[in-house]
């Protein structure tokens, strides 16, 4: 008897992802040199997050040619976005044999309302939390991986920290309740009691939780490494860069070892030109990916 | 001492299992990180990933050295498991430490949503154990002096020699510390036969 698509099955695959960098990449040649750098994981994207921000227009699902010419040229997991809501999409994703589906507000929403069932797949899923309640409300849809939101394509790390401080504070302070207390504090994070319970036994998400959104330096992915989080998802931060090779591979270092300073400082050297990044407070509030979703 | 490889995977969760069955571990990231360590965990994770981070900074040249001393056991699981193996087929230039007799082809079930969960009959365990297989790798071939401890649908699953041991599954996944127990023995009794 062998059992597949098993919650088990899918949030141990997420548990795999720890400590590593799992890169975008729109063409093949990106995705071998992320495998080359030592990503755990690639996500095949049409647009990085910066070009979608530059062009706008709806951003999509990539094209099934260009995921499978992505998973043909690796051997390490590949990902893929589909929009917030958009189950077709995900059928298609599963189909291809995609090995995680970002359900990312990344991309343009094709649902104001409701996000995709994951449990009705065999394939796992990330979803964006910027707090403990959306996590909890995205866990409770069947996601087997939490990210930050942070604010993608700007190279500014900012909101991920901040999603991941609150995250943390929001953990601490459930951890610090009285049983009796949960109910009120599910009703107040708008999540199930069930998980709420889960986290305040436990204290910590009941699924591995990355940053995202906004990682551009070896230093940043430290950062977030130091903030709790498992390991980093880096979007437009490397191919966006003057020299995507070697920022890759320092990143991806930055993270094994984010508590040893001295190879921090090696692996940051003379990296060539980082993204240049956006000052979120010049962003018009409509225009912040990290307020889709709910 | 039991030493977990900490450069990328699921290192906590060998440690968190270690931990509830009392035997104390040390985080491995380099070289002098091995000093005092009488076994090595290799955890699942991405096995390029590990591959290329263990062979910097050392790890990889001394836990080769201390293994063919004879004063360190070696047990990987899934990734760790193609670390361990002396051919990964289709990869020949893929970093490992390939001290094992073994020949493994990786993510040989499949894709991701090919990854399940089944019970396994181990050799010398009185009840089945529940085995969590993720883009797990096969082995191919089993060199001479190994002993298959495990078998699903005729491949070996836990495979053992001397004093090293792989699993293509995850018993850190689980709440049954019986593998761990078995890695730990077999650490203390290589020390012991050091020692003595």
């Amino acid at each position: 008897m062998e059992e597949k698509g098993t919650l088990k099955v899918k949030t141990g695959f997420a548990e795999m992802f720890k400590g590593g960098v799992i890169m975008d990449v729109t063409t093949a040649e990106q995705a071998e040199i992320a495998e080359e750098a030592g990503a755990v994981a690639v996500m095949a994207l049409e647009r990085v997050p910066a070009d979608i921000r530059a062009q706008g227009g709806v951003a999509r699902m990539a094209d099934p040619k260009k995921i499978k010419e992505i998973m043909a040229a690796v051997s390490i997991p590949v990902m893929a976005k589909v929009r917030i809501g958009h189950l077709a999409e995900a059928m298609i994703l599963e189909a291809l044999g995609v090995d995680f589906i970002d359900e990312s507000e990344v991309l343009t929403p094709a649902d104001e309302e409701h996000h995709i069932d994951k449990w009705a797949f065999k394939v796992p899923f990330v979803n964006g939390a910027r707090d403990l309640g959306e996590a909890l409300r995205r866990i409770a849809e069947g996601a087997a991986m939490i990210r930050t939101k942070g604010e993608a394509g700007t190279g500014n790390v900012v909101e991920a920290v901040r999603h991941a401080r609150r995250m943390w504070k929001q953990i601490r302070w459930l951890q610090s309740l009285r049983k009796d207390e949960l109910p009120a504090a599910a009703k107040e994070l708008q999540a199930p009691l069930e998980l709420v319970q889960w986290v305040h036994q436990h204290g910590k998400l009941p699924v591995v939780n990355f940053a995202a959104g906004g990682v551009a330096t070896p230093a940043d992915a430290a950062l977030m490494m130091h903030l709790g989080m498992e390991g980093v998802f880096v979007g437009s931060g490397i191919f966006k860069s003057g020299d995507p090779r070697k920022r890759a591979r320092a990143i991806v270092r930055a993270v094994t070892h984010y508590d040893d300073p001295e190879v921090l400082a090696e692996v940051s050297e003379d990296l060539g030109e980082p993204m240049v990044g956006i000052n979120i407070d010049l962003i018009p509030e409509e225009e912040r990916l990290a307020k889709r979703g709910w | 001492m039991i030493g977990i490889l900490a450069v990328q995977g699921d290192f906590r969760e060998h440690e968190q299992m270690f931990r509830k069955i009392g035997v104390p571990t040390r985080r491995v990231r380099r070289a002098a990180d091995l000093v005092g360590v009488t076994g090595l965990v290799i955890p699942g994770g991405e096995s390029t990933t590990i591959g290329k981070l263990a062979r910097e900074y050392g790890v990889e040249e001394e836990a080769r050295r201390r293994y063919q001393e004879g004063t360190l056991a070696l047990w990987g699981t899934c990734a760790g498991a193609i670390w361990l193996a002396r051919e990964i087929e289709g990869y020949p230039d893929q970093p490992r430490l390939g001290v094992l007799d073994l020949s493994v082809a990786r993510n040989a079930y499949g894709r991701q949503v090919e990854s399940f969960e089944t019970d396994l009959e181990i050799e010398g365990f009185d009840r089945p154990f529940h085995a969590i297989f993720i883009r797990a790798p096969v082995i191919t071939r089993v060199g001479k002096g190994l002993r298959m401890l495990a078998t699903y649908r005729g491949d070996p699953v836990f495979v053992r020699g001397e004093r090293a041991m792989v699993t293509t599954f995850h018993p850190e996944l689980t709440d049954d510390p019986r593998v761990h127990e078995y890695f730990a023995r077999l650490a203390e009794e290589e020390v012991r036969a050091k020692a003595g």
